[in-house]
Parts: structure tokens; sequence; C-alpha cells
């Protein structure tokens, strides 16, 4: 396997643990925007109580795929950050106010009415934040850039819908009793957005972009999207029947799924059309250095990951 | 960028002094079991929760921003300066990481392996500047590769990490943010001092805060003069704008203020002090200081801002180190409280560590205009095309001027707010 593969490997695993663990932390803020019912303001504390130590965390992949992109591809991430200036931006806002917002809001529990307020903007930011991502990978995988088109749009509201379910998986685990019942209801009901949303796509890329629609049906991609849709189907049968723990996994199976068939989509360039990987890439011992720090990196992060999910796991099996 | 910058410079250096004074005061606890110290300890840990949230996610609109404002300078320069960027960004992996788990886990951990856990965080903190930093050498004194064509070859990363510039100013910007939390912690202590002298645990909060203050600014006028010393013989057109001193001249003087006039080439109204500057910079009283007209006049900086900047920071940096040594003789190093008018030296002290750190920053970037990599790439040439910059530019001034004014707000209710006691002690088992 030559350096450029083994960066590009690593850039996908670290956006696919971006996109579960930060699209969980996303789609906790839609739950929290959403809550309603008797367990309303419960429901909002377990999102806080699972996302709060862990969502600075789950934040960094996003700097490790950016600085990964302007180190070992610069080329690319220039044209990209050009081209795709306009979500981007909106994505900045999205990022910022929700940090902002959750954090203020930890702090204002005595002051009822800031609480309010403040958890109201984290709920918009984080529907906003993941919209326009994937408004952005629209204007991608579509080579064009055209993240106001309907088919970038519709990718968006996809992107939305795959976070909310993401999160409601997730805090099925994370709850019991009632509450779990409520985010299980939850789950379904974001299960079936995401496959409204995986229909369409397709259709509107059919519609309005061929080409996308082109990449979509060939070079292996069908067989990613049937394996995709098979989990996703699965995920129904195994919330039905409470298995919890096989729900997360599937959750994520699936995820990785959506993530791999972008990838061939794109048909191995990283820009649609215009720029491949080794055009884009930075010299030689850039890449090998870079893929060096990884490895060395990696010995202090996963064990520092480890106790940290540990610790925060094992308190909550102790409550 | 420069706004977000000087935003994040304050976090930065909060970021990388805080969790010192965390370890320090949890220390104290666990020794002394004084329940003080872990009165303090937990209002900061509140404070810090704010802190690293807004730092975070300022941290990544930055990521964001050297693409969005400086594609042309990422396109070029991203080999590069990538490697130090992802030390910082697994730096960064590891102080989120113990970030979360000291924050939230105050009742989940023994005392002692929860005071370990700060240990990580300020270690991180500080690796994590340290790699920012030396990309900022970096464009003071590019190493680590040829040009070939306008492109990029031949890259040597740790030539590059490890610049000529990198060791000083990594140096000078680590000890400032030191100095800049001692200094600052000390003065919103010593604000609550004043307006209630009984103010329950202010005084034993100065007295933490200005032991790191007076440790560090000794250190970091040494790490200055280290600095200006580096400048005299690579940077010699920084050192003259940052000193007024257009002629070149043997046994050149010190000038303390004035105003520049670069049309005249000359700097009036300064304080000057004959043959200091020679002897400060080259260790001898006559030796030839070379001036800013010396250099190409496409290549000078501005150099009134340079020259008023480093003054402000020498000045502030003086004026400081005679605060602290105030403190350390009227108090006893702490033994007694502060009086009056040492508080209110003591509140200025935090106005003047701040302005120190921004101006210095100022000297840096103002200094190195009009390149953003000395020699290479001119600041003009790096700029991103995209029309909507100037909005993108004043939208994001306005967020951060927004989320500073909801800082401080949220601090001030932290420190009125008082600690809900949890009935554990220094030598308590895990809860």
């Amino acid at each position: 396997m030559n350096d450029i593969t083994l960066v590009i490997l690593i850039g996908l695993g670290a956006l696919t643990l971006y996109a579960l663990f930060g699209g969980a932390d996303f789609g906790g803020g839609v739950w929290d925007l959403l809550a309603a019912g008797p367990r309303r303001d419960a429901q909002r504390e377990a999102i806080a109580h699972a996302m709060g130590p862990v969502w600075e965390t789950n934040h960094v992949w996003l700097i490790f795929v950016i600085v990964l992109m302007f180190t070992c591809f610069p080329a690319a991430f220039a044209a990209l950050s050009v081209g795709l200036y306009v979500p981007l931006t909106f994505v900045l806002i999205g990022i910022i106010l929700r940090g902002a917002a959750f954090a203020f809001r930890s702090q204002a529990y005595h002051a009822e009415r800031h609480a309010e307020t403040w958890g109201r903007l984290f709920g918009i930011a984080s529907v906003i934040a993941p919209f326009f991502f994937g408004t952005a990978v629209g204007g991608l995988a579509s080579g064009t850039f055209a993240w106001y088109s309907p088919f970038a749009l519709t990718v968006g509201v996809f992107a939305v819908a795959l976070c909310a379910q993401i999160a409601a998986v997730f805090l099925t685990l994370e709850t019991d009793g009632a509450l779990r019942e409520d985010f299980r209801a939850r789950a379904f009901a974001a299960t079936l957005a995401v496959a409204a949303a995986a229909v369409l796509t397709p259709i509107v890329a059919a519609l309005t972009a061929p080409t996308t629609f082109a990449a979509l049906t060939s070079h292996g991609a069908p067989l990613v999207i049937a394996l995709t849709a098979l989990a996703g189907l699965g995920l129904f049968v195994v919330l039905w029947l409470k298995h919890y723990a096989l729900a997360r996994v599937l959750v994520a199976c699936e995820t990785i799924g959506i993530l791999i068939g972008w990838f061939v989509a794109q048909t191995g360039f990283l820009i649609p059309g215009m720029t491949t990987p080794v055009a884009a890439a930075a010299p030689a011992t850039t890449l090998r250095v870079f893929i060096w720090l990884v490895a060395i990196g990696a010995l202090f992060l996963i064990p520092s990951l480890l106790l940290l999910f540990g610790i925060f796991k094992a308190s909550r099996r102790a409550r | 960028m420069g706004t977000s910058l000087g935003f994040h410079f304050v976090f930065a250096a909060l970021g990388v002094g805080l969790p010192l004074l965390m370890v320090i005061v949890e220390g104290l606890w666990l020794r002394t079991a004084d329940r003080r110290y872990y009165r303090l300890a937990r209002i900061w840990s509140r404070a810090m929760l704010v802190l690293f949230a807004i730092g975070a996610v300022s941290g990544t609109t930055l990521a964001f921003e050297l693409g969005l404002l400086w594609p042309v300078f990422m396109r070029n320069s991203g080999a590069v300066i990538g490697i130090p960027f992802s030390i910082e960004g697994f730096a960064f992996f590891i102080e989120a990481i113990f970030v979360g788990i000291y924050l939230y886990g105050w009742d989940r951990l023994s005392p002692v392996a929860h005071w370990l856990c700060s240990f990580p965080i300020a270690i991180a903190g500080a690796l994590s500047a340290a790699s920012v930093v030396s990309v900022n050498a970096w464009m003071n004194t590019p190493a680590g590769f040829r040009l070939s064509q306008g492109v990029i070859v031949d890259v040597d990363p740790w030539a590059a990490i490890f610049n000529p510039a990198t060791t000083t100013e990594v140096l000078h910007t680590t000890l400032a943010a030191y100095v800049f939390v001692g200094f600052a912690i000390a003065a919103v202590y010593a604000l609550a001092l004043l307006r209630n002298p009984k103010a329950g645990d202010a005084a034993l909060a100065v007295r933490v805060a200005m032991f790191v203050a007076l440790a560090a600014i000794p250190l970091q006028l040494i790490a200055g003069d280290l600095s200006a010393r580096f400048d005299a013989h690579t940077e010699p057109l920084k050192l003259a704008s940052a000193e007024g001193q257009f002629q070149t001249q043997r046994g050149a003087p010190l000038r303390i203020g004035g105003l520049p006039d670069p049309s005249a080439h000359t700097t009036r109204f300064a304080l000057e002090i004959p043959r200091l500057l020679s002897f400060l910079a080259y260790d001898d009283l006559d030796a030839e200081v070379r001036g800013v007209d010396a250099f190409p006049a496409s290549d000078r900086p501005p150099v009134p801002a340079v020259h008023l900047a480093f003054d402000a920071m020498v000045g502030s940096g003086f004026a400081l180190l005679g605060i602290a040594l105030w403190w350390a003789l009227a108090t006893r190093l702490g033994r007694h409280e502060p009086n009056a008018p040492l508080s209110r030296a003591l509140v200025v002290s935090g106005v003047l560590a701040l302005i120190a750190m921004e101006a210095g920053w100022l000297v840096t970037e103002e200094g190195r205009q009009p390149w953003i990599v000395v020699g290479l790439w001119r600041t003009s040439e790096a700029v991103t095309t995209s029309p909507a910059l100037d909005l993108a530019f004043y939208g994001f001034s306005l967020l951060y001027v927004l989320l500073a004014a909801t800082l401080v707000w949220s601090f001030g209710r932290i420190a009125r707010e008082p600690v809900r006691e949890k009935p554990s002690t220094a030598s308590g088992t895990k809860p």
C-alpha cells in the first residue's frame, strides 16, 4: 500500500469517527430542540449528561480531518475552502454557537430564563451545522460546488436525519425505563426519516444531477448502498426486539456504509472531475512524517480515549 | 483572522496557564487538606468548563479560517507547516480528553487520580501552544524546504519545526501565557478584595496566582532579551523597527517612547539612552546597528506601530516586575493580605499583562509585514479571492465580540455563586 492510500484510509477512518461521535452530538442537539411530552426535561438532562464529558473530544475528530487535509492535500484543501466557502462558514457558525450555548447553559441552571434561551440556541445550531455539512458534501459530490442545488439540499436534510438517528439509538443505551422508550420511539421515527431521505436522494440526483446519479450507480456503489440499506432495515427489527447494543452496532455500520458509498461515488477523485489525491498530494516526506506522527499519536490517543469512555461508562453502570 | 487570532490568543494563554494553577491548587488541597484550596479548584474548574468549550470552537474556527481566508498561503505552505499543526492536533486531542475527565470526574475518581488527570492537560496545553508558535516562528525564519518554481520541494519537517526562531519564540510566548494568567487571576481576586476585604478565599487566590506570576516574570524578561538578541542577528529589520532605529549607526541609543516618523526617517520625542541598544543587542557599546533605511522601502513594516507596540510590551513587562516585587516585599510572599494601594496595583497588573501579551503579538506580526512568510510570500498575495470576505470577516468579528462579552458575564456568575460543597475530604475515599 502506498502512502497516499494509507493517508486516505486514515482520513476516512477519522471522518467516520467524526460522523459517528460528532453526529451523535449534533443529533443530541436536535432531540434537545424537539424534546416533548411529560419527560421533556428528563430527556434534555439525559442528553446533556451523555454529551457533557465527551463532546469536546468528539469534536477534535473534525479538527484532525481538517489538519490531515491541509497537511497531506494542501491544493485540494485550498480549492475546497474557496469553492465551499458559504456552506462551510455556516457550519462554523453552527459549531461555534452550539458549543458556546451548551457551555453557557450548563452554567445557567440557576437562571431558568437564560437556560431556556441557551438551550434553544444550542438546538437550532445543532441543526444548522449538520445541514450545511450535508450541503457541502452534496456540492462536492456533484463536482460543481453547487451547495444550493436540489441534490445538495437533499443531502443536507439526509445529514440532519442521520445525526438524529445516531443520537436516538445511542441514547437508548444511556437511559432506562420510560425515558428509554422515549428515545426508542425517536429512533424509529429517525430511521424512517433516514430511509425516506435515502430513497429521495438518488431520485433527486436522477432528475437534477445526472452525472452524480451515474456515479452512484457505478463502481460498486450499488453493492455498498444495498448493504447499507440492509443495515437500516435491520435497525427496525432490532429496535423492535429491544436489542439496543445491536442497534448501536447497526447504526454504526449504516453510517460507515453511507460514507463509503459517498467515497466510491467520487470515483477516486478528491474533488470529482477536478482533483485526484495524487495531483493534490503534499511531497512524499510530508506524507511519511504524517503517517509516523499518527502512529505515535495513536499510542497516546487510544489509551486516553479508552480511559475517558471507560470512566463515564463505569459510573453509568454503577448508577 | 486577526480578530479571531487576537481573541484566540487570550484563550490559548488561559488554556496553557489555568491548568498549571489547577495542578497547584488541587495539589495544595491534597497536601494540606485546606478546604479553601478545594473551593478554588472547584470554582476554577467551572470557569475552565466554559473556557474550554469556547476555546475548542474558536480553535476549530481558526483551523477552518486558515483555508477560508488564506487558501493561497495554505496551498503553498501546508505541506511544511501541516506537521506542527498535526502535533498540535494530537496534543489538543489529549487535552480535550483529560479536560472531559477532569471537569466531570470530580466525584468519579479518587482525589489523587483526579489530581493526576490535571497534569496531561497542563502538559498538552503547553505542547500545543509550542507547536503553533513554531509555525509562527517558521513564518519569521522559514526553513526545512527548497523552493522550485514557486512550489515547495525537499520538505524536511523537523528542520521546519525547529527553525532558527523557534526556541526563543516558544520560550517567550509560553512564558507570556503563565505571566498573563498569574497576573490576570491575581487581578480578578484583588478586585474582589477591594470590594469586600473579607472576601472569603480571595486573598489565598491572589497568593497562589502571584507565586506563578513572580516566578514567571523575571524569566520572561530574560526570554525577551534573548528574543531581541536573536532578532538583532537574524531579523535586523524587525529589531530596527521595534527600536525606531532608522539610520544605521555605531553605538546606537536605546529609545524609550517617542513617535517614529517614517517620512522624516527619524523617531521624535524619544528618551534616548546613549549606546545602550548596541550593548543590549551585541554586548558591545560601539557595535553597529542596522537601521530601517538599510532595507528596501518595499520590505519595511509599519515602523510607528511596531515601535509603539514594542515599547508598550517592554514597559508593561517592567511595570509587572515592579508590582510583583512590591507584592513580594509588602506581603512577605503573601503571608499578609495586600493593602488597598497594592490591591489596586494588582488589578492594574491584570490589564498590563493583557497589554503586554497582545502588544508582543503585534510586534511579531506587524514587524513581519509586508511578508506572510519572510522572503517568500507577501501577505497581499495570500488572501482569499472569495468575494464575501468582508462580510464574513465582520460577521465573525461580531460573533467573537458577543462570545467574549458572554464569557465575561458567565465568569461573573461563576464568581458570585457559592460552590456546592460535597462532603468529601482530602483523604477521602471514592464517593
